[in-house]
């Protein structure tokens, strides 16, 4: 009796490729793309950019931007997350950056921070977004003509929130997304297990994914995928080559993926693929792994994450 | 050929002048009313379609303002997504350089020229406003008299990324090391109309999107930026003038007038004529009657916050001169609290008329070099801009004033702009 398949992600940030592989991924019943991104990277087109018009040449398949905490205005990053998650109807979600080089702070003039200093600050971006995500109420806009109220004001909430190094009255200027609460990824070693809804976990063996993805469901991940280089290790002519930045398992032929992903199985909810040519190496993947769209609509119904109540809901 | 008249709609997405009380207003959050404005616009040959920026919603005495459309999406993300909707038509981002760090806006505005093939443009706005900067890490920490410099020195180092230069600038109002961002160059809308806004513009801008609507003043301001660009070593048709423009169409001249009578009441409902008076009073003035005599009450003493996001700077002070000039009105002319907000709030910069009668009047303006054309504020969406592309625009190219095709793809093209 075999388990079912875990979900299948898609890495593309190095790949400038543009709408077909991502709807071929979406063909091969892919849930999600991630969208790697460094504001150091500059040959990139940014990724919240790139995401938002996916949006569009897309209808089923998960986008997930990595937008990092550290180089950018929390109430920007909060806007443009649930403003993907509107153009997409519901497919948004956030892959958690926290770029730390002095490099990467040096293009927005703000002091590094390191060690529990950078995970108090990764936490407070994360909670101020989730709070302004749910800072309108899904029925705030009423429209009601006999008052003239477009919207009800004890419907829409300051966040008043104040973290270590910043503070965000708001509320966000984007009404609540579709999805309620964007999906909100994560590697296990950012320190914030607990406020992400999928953990992201690069081992290089079978028994520490299975000891990691542990470790992350104790301390409240939902949902545990296992970082995939597919190519590394295995025959230089198998697949398009060696993936940008290997990392996590690696799987050298058609073969090796699929009985790794079988593996995988019990252990963890999810893979993610990292290629070195996913143009060129996504047909031979599909082959082995390929399966029915995913019918959504949103991301976390494919994922099968409930739409998070709203934390500013008033008591009925 | 005769000049062209270049359209683009601004779409604010927020504030009084949309008319959410009409059955025919779409859902306007929804990605939809947008992909459908964008493609008729497109339909319409406009050169460009623009989205607005506040990064505060609007408040009246201390809770959100209930009364006008709000809630919006983040501009550059939602053009990002219009780019895969449409082909030609431009899009542009009204983005501040306050609340911005410039590599980073740089860096997305450079994404968004190049997924839509060279249509990106920035409209370039600057905030001082400490009510605003409350949503962000660098709060209320530039002056006002400073803004301008910011917005200047911020330009130059988008620029110079987009070029492929490098950028190593560490002052009071630059601190940035970055690399360049894929090559870019997004056209620069500028719509400040202070002394410093129009020389930002005459430095900077590609295109000026300003208030200065009426003839007489689109004349003396188009006469004013000339001067301004020649000073700056730039040539007279390196920029183009857009005033905004609300436009109401009838089929007859009566037609038309009863829509724009429509529009104003619409706009100035009964709520909104209080809240409109309680942001000068600084009271609660929700037992009047919006159709009875103006509040017999006295204002709050002290001057309006000036950070309420709802009134233009030169309305914050001198509010007691201001109310006493009202109720001379009033009386003088027995007008409801409704009628004098009306009568106050006057529908500026609006063409009222048959689509022949616009044309006509577009024509006078565009021969007499007093503007490039017009950025179209709607009242209702889509209605008002399915009108203008099916009624006027026909009227605008049979006077041979606008493009009966695309004849580029990016905006710069469509605006005819220096190479």
């Amino acid at each position: 009796m075999s388990q079912p398949l875990p979900h299948l992600a898609l890495e593309i940030g190095a790949v400038p490729a543009g709408a077909g592989l991502v709807a071929d991924a979406e063909a091969a019943g892919f849930a999600l793309v991630t969208i790697a991104d460094s504001p150091l990277a500059t040959g990139r087109i940014e990724a919240g950019v790139r995401a938002a018009h996916l949006a569009r040449r897309t209808t089923r398949i998960g986008l997930a931007p990595n937008l990092h905490v550290t180089v950018t205005e929390p109430f920007h990053l909060a806007t443009q997350v649930a403003s993907l998650d509107h153009a997409s109807l519901g497919r948004g979600a956030w892959v958690v950056g926290a770029e730390s080089s002095p490099a990467a702070y040096a293009t927005v003039g703000i002091p590094p921070l390191a060690g529990p200093d950078l995970r108090q600050e990764i936490a407070d971006v994360i909670d101020v977004a989730r709070r302004l995500w749910d800072s309108w109420e899904d029925d705030a806009v009423i429209r009601d003509r006999a008052t003239g109220r477009f919207l009800d004001a004890d419907k829409v909430h300051h966040v008043n929130f104040t973290g270590a190094r910043f503070s965000v009255v708001g509320p966000l200027i984007t009404p609540r997304p579709p999805q309620g609460q964007p999906v909100v990824l994560g590697a296990d070693d950012l320190g914030v297990t607990g406020r992400l809804d999928v953990v992201l976990v690069a081992a290089t063996t079978i028994d520490e994914v299975a000891d990691r993805a542990r470790r992350a469901r104790a301390d409240g991940a939902p949902l545990v995928f296992a970082d995939v280089a597919v190519g590394a290790g295995g025959p230089a002519d198998t697949w398009g080559g060696l993936p940008e930045t290997p990392g996590g398992l690696s799987a050298g032929t058609p073969g090796d993926l699929r009985e790794l992903v079988e593996t995988l199985g019990p252990i963890v909810d999810g893979v993610r693929l990292r290629l070195a040519d996913p143009v060129a190496d996504l047909p031979r993947i599909a082959a082995v792994l390929g399966r029915a769209p995913v019918t959504g609509p949103t991301l976390r119904d494919t994922l099968g994450l409930p739409r998070p109540a709203n934390q500013f809901a008033t008591a009925a | 050929m005769s000049p062209q008249l270049h359209l683009g709609v601004f779409f604010t997405g927020v504030g009084p002048q949309l008319i959410w009380t009409d059955p025919a207003f779409a859902t306007h959050t929804h990605i939809d009313a947008f992909v459908r404005t964008a493609q008729t616009l497109e339909r319409g040959l406009f050169d460009a379609f623009f989205l607005g920026e506040g990064l505060r919603v609007r408040e009246n005495r201390g809770r959100v303002h209930e009364l006008d459309v709000a809630g919006r999406p983040d501009a550059i993300t939602q053009l990002a997504a219009l780019a895969a909707e449409t082909s030609r038509i431009g899009l542009v981002a009204t983005q501040n350089t306050t609340y911005n760090f410039p590599a980073d806006l740089a860096r997305r505005l450079a994404g968004l020229d190049a997924v839509s093939g060279g249509r990106a443009g920035w409209n370039i706005v600057t905030t001082d406003n400490a009510w605003t900067g409350e949503n962000f890490r660098y709060g209320g920490w530039l002056p006002h008299e400073r803004r301008y410099e910011r917005a200047n020195a911020f330009v130059e180092t988008a620029k110079a990324l987009w070029q492929g230069q490098p950028v190593d600038r560490h002052d009071d109002l630059i601190d940035v090391t970055a690399g360049p961002t894929v090559p870019a160059r997004p056209v620069l809308f500028q719509a400040g109309d202070s002394a410093g806004g129009r020389d930002l513009a005459a430095r900077h801008a590609d295109v000026v999107f300003s208030a200065n609507t009426d003839y007489d003043k689109a004349v003396a301001y188009a006469v004013d930026l000339r001067k301004r660009l020649a000073g700056h070593g730039r040539s007279a048709d390196s920029l183009r003038i857009l005033p905004g423009a609300a436009v109401v169409l009838g089929d007859t001249p009566a037609e038309a007038a009863e829509k724009a009578r429509y529009i104003q009441r619409e706009q100035v409902t009964g709520p909104r004529a209080i809240a409109f008076l309680e942001q000068y009073w600084g009271k609660d003035l929700s037992g009047y009657d919006p159709d009875g005599p103006l509040p017999d009450i006295e204002p709050a003493e002290g001057e309006l916050d000036p950070s309420r996001g709802t009134i233009s700077i030169e309305h914050r002070t001198g509010k007691a001169e201001r109310i006493a000039g009202w109720r001379r009105l009033a009386a003088e002319r027995g007008l409801s609290i409704r009628d004098l907000v009306i009568e106050v709030t006057p529908q500026h910069n609006t063409f009222v008329g048959t689509p022949a009668q616009i044309a006509d009047e577009w024509s006078r303006y565009l021969a007499d070099r007093a503007v490039d054309g017009f950025n179209i504020l709607p009242q209702l969406v889509p209605g008002t801009v399915e009108d203008i592309v099916d009624k006027l625009v026909p009227e605008l190219q049979s006077r041979g004033i606008y493009r009966t095709e695309y004849t580029g793809t990016t905006l710069r093209e469509h605006l005819d702009l220096p190479a």
